[in-house]
């Protein structure tokens, strides 16, 4: 028995999910013994740590391996995820820094539960059995629902996250119920065997009926049509920077479920799966970009547009094969950067009573603060598709992997939809340079951190809308 | 010196793109509030630009290659894109007439537009480089980036500076093409799958089905008919004229339709001949409803900026009229020759009608920058206010109905004669343009230029200024010389045309 237990070297792959949860201990700890005027040493310190972890990820602490028993795996793909997550967590607890101290909401729960809702990211990206993929998911879900309530006196934060509660856990169980089918069905809950014992199993549709649950589960997670239905209340009632954290990194994280589960572990049913993720991706592209075309209130706008970007990811997984695994990650790392930015462009402009999350909030602002306009017009184009933004390269690459994987209809579906969906990130466009402003006149923050941290964001979309190869080139090697 | 003059030389594409748009920032840079200094800078790049050309002009060796001053890098290596410049002959003249017009066009911006001055410089420089980066990519991607990335400039343009309809117009001019060109890029993806390559020389040389073909000519039909635009996707075209802009209805008709043709003669002719032999009827009977019947729509106009519009949809359809004739020219009656005067009737009906439309656009908008109103039947008798003005008009009013001796007739001409050695009727079809075109051309004339002053707003009408004198002089001066000897803009263009001739006649099946 004694040779089974892993030694201290078999756990060095491990070791950047162990700093990071013990710091978020050592944070929670530390917390406590702050007074008010203290608590920025938290929200650094968060900041600095997820930023330590991503760093040592880059430099290969630890090596890549499987430990626990293929429990945990670390591998090129969960490196590059690992580091999106990261940072663009770190960037979001940046952005998060002046909208709380604003409105009363900083305190030391919010970065904690951010490393903490992190921490269930990198095990869910690194999962080899579905017991980590559910332990995962979880972590990342109950952090998310309490973020989402983080501000308890306004009715419409509570309300969300009892919506996304509620919503969540009815997804959780399903993909529980969908594990247990396989799990009976295979006998296993590691992701390897199940995909070796996939195609000889006694009995093949309680191990379809076992993926289709857990499908939908990862809809759910992403937010694809028609599991969607959570994601614009609680886009809406969320506090800003937390919707732009909840709706950023967890795509990531859910990509790489969707790897682990569908692909490592179901990777012989393909033939099953690819077409129930071409049918939601084709339902999530559509109603996505119809809805969205309704929408008055900016953040509920992107909600819905988040649906019609998953659409597309989807589009990359559907197409199959190391190229479309590729491409879906590609994509799912632009659109994070992307999202950030959206979500940013909201808490930039938004203060203390004025939430800047109408689209009629922004008219006349290129009047007002010609160099914001200027950025949120990037960030709009790029959300839209058109070159040289980076949002453009994302859509050529997942519809090169559809026409690869022989949709073609799919991949019509997806450019008549991104035609549809210019226009209501046009309507951002011509209301802020078109339209006269009106209503209360519209102060751009004069956060300096702030407004650097954003124009990079912005900015990245077109630098790495011209200088994406580096960025493709590690998708394609996680892949290789 | 030779150092910086041999640097120059050999990225000479590369400054042509990157020295308007990094002066577009620039100009930006100095800010709203700043409106002199941003004209000024705007004006120094472009006439920096505008220098550049001669250079390439010159540099252009018409014995050569038909393909120079090449700068091959890669750009994304993952995909196999790369940043894979290369101008022929064709590509030289139409880039010519973007510097040249963009300089003309921020003259006569100079005091009209008074609002956001660095913005629009910024827009307008921006997009001088966009289109000139489309006329010299030769990779289908890096293309398609350029063609695209034109829109947002153009969407701005339009919607912040035009008239009462402009969101409209802008918004549709937007997700028209927008929807057009998106079917181009699954055609060319497919490409990329099939063949391997982005570039526009490997595309030409992959062999296709007669099935891959015709999906991929319509997929190439879409972006391109609706830029030209061709009938009957051209409905955008008078919206977008009307609302932009003075400067923004030049730059949109006398260079932007002009991609349409060029994207023609750059994907369709040599990536699907087959399909575009058997589909030639198709196109030639939309150019010739464009040339019949949006003529006539054209005179019932009472506006001048949407008769001079629908007048463009006319003229352009001359172009893939002679593009297209080609196709049935050496194909069925296997006439090299006249497919070539086809061809270079097109491309010399692109440039002519780059100079009259934009110069009968500055006219407008000199009228327009005085009275505020663009309806015919606020004018009238203006020649007798306004000599000076009414000499160019005329002169530009006669081009546009094809007069011998000036720029409009040289291309129409030899498209006809093209035209008569495959199909007399089709030749006779379009040549109803002499009539519809002097129709309207020269009944607005008569209604705005000619008899009693209209009035007392007329009467008060100031002539042209110096610094429209230089507009429209510069303008006049291509029409006549492109009019009277066409020859060095025929002999540029001749080895590009010679070759897209033989690659209309190889099939690919």
């Amino acid at each position: 028995m004694m040779q089974n237990l892993p030694t201290l070297a078999d756990l060095m792959p491990l070791l950047p999910e162990i700093i990071l949860i013990s710091a978020a201990f050592a944070l929670l700890m530390l917390d406590l013994f702050l007074t008010e005027k203290q608590r920025v040493v938290t929200h650094v310190l968060a900041v600095v740590s997820l930023v330590v972890v991503a760093v040592m990820i880059i430099t290969g602490v630890g090596g890549q391996g499987t430990v626990l028993s293929g429990m945990f795996i670390r591998d090129g793909m969960a490196d590059v995820l690992k580091i999106g997550v990261c940072l663009v967590s770190a960037l979001a607890l940046v952005y998060a820094w002046p909208f709380l101290r604003e409105r009363g909401l900083y305190k030391g729960e919010v970065p904690v539960l951010v490393m903490f809702a992190v921490a269930g990211m990198l095990l869910l990206i690194s999962a080899g059995s579905l017991v980590m993929v559910y332990l995962g998911l979880e972590l990342l879900a109950l952090c998310s629902y309490a973020l989402v309530a983080i501000d308890r006196d306004s009715p419409l934060a509570s309300e969300a996250a009892m919506k996304y509660f509620v919503l969540g856990s009815l997804a959780s169980g399903m993909l529980l119920y969908g594990m247990s089918l396989v799990y009976g069905a295979t006998g296993s809950i590691d992701l390897v065997t199940i995909s070796a014992n996939a195609t000889s199993v006694a009995q093949p549709t309680m191990l379809l009926a076992g993926v289709a649950f857990m499908v939908a589960g990862i809809a759910f997670k992403f937010g694809a049509a028609p599991f969607h239905m959570w994601l614009p209340d609680v886009y809406h009632g969320a506090p800003t920077p937390i919707t732009l954290f909840i709706g950023s990194a967890p795509k990531l994280a859910a990509f790489a479920m969707a790897i682990r589960v569908l692909d490592l572990g179901a990777g012989p049913l393909g033939e099953h799966w690819q077409p129930m993720l071409a049918g939601l991706a084709a339902l999530s592209l559509i109603l996505g970009n119809l809805i969205a075309l309704a929408q008055t209130n900016l953040k509920r706008m992107l909600a819905y547009s988040t649906v019609s970007h998953v659409g597309f990811l989807f589009l990359g997984l559907a197409g199959g094969g190391a190229s479309g695994n590729a491409a879906a990650m590609f994509y799912a790392l632009s659109y994070t950067i992307m999202a950030s930015a959206a979500f940013g462009t909201i808490v930039v402009l938004s203060r203390r009573g004025f939430e800047a999350d109408r689209i009629d909030d922004f008219k006349g602002l290129n009047a007002r603060d010609p160099w914001s306009a200027g950025l949120v017009l990037c960030v709009m184009a790029s959300l839209a598709g058109v070159p040289p933004f980076l949002g453009f390269w994302a859509k050529l690459v997942v519809l090169q992997a559809a026409l690869q994987g022989d949709l073609l209809w799919l991949a019509i579906v997806g450019i008549v939809c991104a035609v549809i969906g210019a226009f209501y990130y046009l309507r951002v466009i011509k209301v802020m340079y078109f339209d006269e402003p009106s209503g209360e006149p519209m102060q751009p923050r004069n956060d300096r951190v702030l407004r650097v941290v954003f124009g990079v964001n912005a900015l990245s979309l077109l630098v790495f809308g011209v200088f994406w190869n580096p960025l493709m080139a590690w998708c394609q090697q996680a892949f290789a | 010196m030779m150092g910086i003059s041999s640097v120059i030389q050999s990225h000479l594409l590369s400054l042509l793109i990157w020295l308007p748009i990094l002066g577009g920032v620039l100009t930006l840079m100095a800010g709203n509030s700043r409106p002199q200094a941003a004209r000024w800078i705007a004006l120094a790049v472009a006439a920096g630009t505008l220098v550049l050309t001669v250079p390439l002009l010159a540099g252009f060796n018409a014995g050569g290659e038909v393909m120079q001053f090449i700068e091959r890098h890669a750009w994304i290596p993952s995909y196999s894109i790369e940043y894979n410049l290369g101008a022929d002959g064709i590509s030289i003249a139409l880039i010519a007439l973007t510097t040249l017009t963009t300089v003309l066009v921020l003259i006569g911006a100079w005091t009209a537009i008074d609002k956001r001055v660095s913005q629009y410089y910024a827009a307008l420089l921006i997009l001088e480089g966009l289109m000139i980066g489309v006329f010299s990519a030769m990779d289908a991607l890096l293309f398609y980036v350029f063609f695209e990335g034109m829109l947002i400039p153009m969407f701005i343009i339009i919607g912040v500076w035009g008239g009462p309809r402009r969101v409209y117009a802008s918004v549709k001019f937007f997700l028209y093409t927008f929807l057009g060109s998106v079917f181009m890029l699954v055609g060319l993806i497919y490409l990329y799958l099939k063949g391997g390559s982005w570039q526009l020389a490997d595309m030409a040389a992959q062999p296709l089905d007669m099935v891959e073909q015709t999906w991929l000519f319509f997929a190439f039909l879409a972006a391109f008919a609706v830029k030209v635009p061709m009938f009957p996707v051209h409905t955008w075209l008078p919206d977008a004229h009307v609302e932009a802009p003075t400067g923004g209805s030049v730059i949109l008709a006398a260079i932007m339709l002009k991609i349409g043709g060029y994207g023609f003669i750059r994907f369709v002719l040599p990536i699907v001949p087959d399909a575009g032999h058997h589909y030639a009827w198709l196109v030639i009977a939309l150019s010739l409803i464009a040339v019949v019947y949006v003529g006539m729509v054209a005179l019932v106009q009472e506006d001048m900026k949407k008769l001079i519009a629908y007048s463009s949809v006319a003229h352009m359809g001359f172009v893939t009229l002679g593009t297209f004739i080609a196709f049935s020219l050496v194909r069925d009656a296997n006439l090299q020759d006249a497919a070539r005067l086809g061809l270079q009737g097109a491309m010399v009906q692109m440039i002519s009608h780059g100079f009259i439309s934009g110069a009968m656009f500055s006219c407008v908008g000199v009228l327009y920058d005085r009275m505020h109103t663009r309806m015919i039947r606020d004018y009238g008798g203006v020649a007798n206010v306004m000599p000076w003005f009414a000499m160019f008009w005329v002169l530009f009013a006669m081009a546009n109905s094809g007069l011998p001796g000036t720029s409009g007739f040289v291309g129409e001409f030899m498209v006809v004669i093209a035209a008569f050695q495959s199909h007399p009727m089709i030749a006779f079809v379009a040549s109803l343009t002499l009539i519809i075109s002097a129709g309207y051309t020269l009944w607005l004339t008569k209604r705005v230029i000619w008899g009693e002053v209209g009035n007392a707003h007329v009467a008060a009408l100031e002539d042209i200024n110096m610094r429209e004198w230089i507009v429209l002089g510069v303008f006049a001066i291509g029409v006549i010389a492109l009019g009277v000897y066409p020859k060095p803009l025929t002999d540029l263009m001749e080895p590009s045309i010679a070759q897209l001739a033989s690659q209309l006649a190889a099939t690919k099946l």
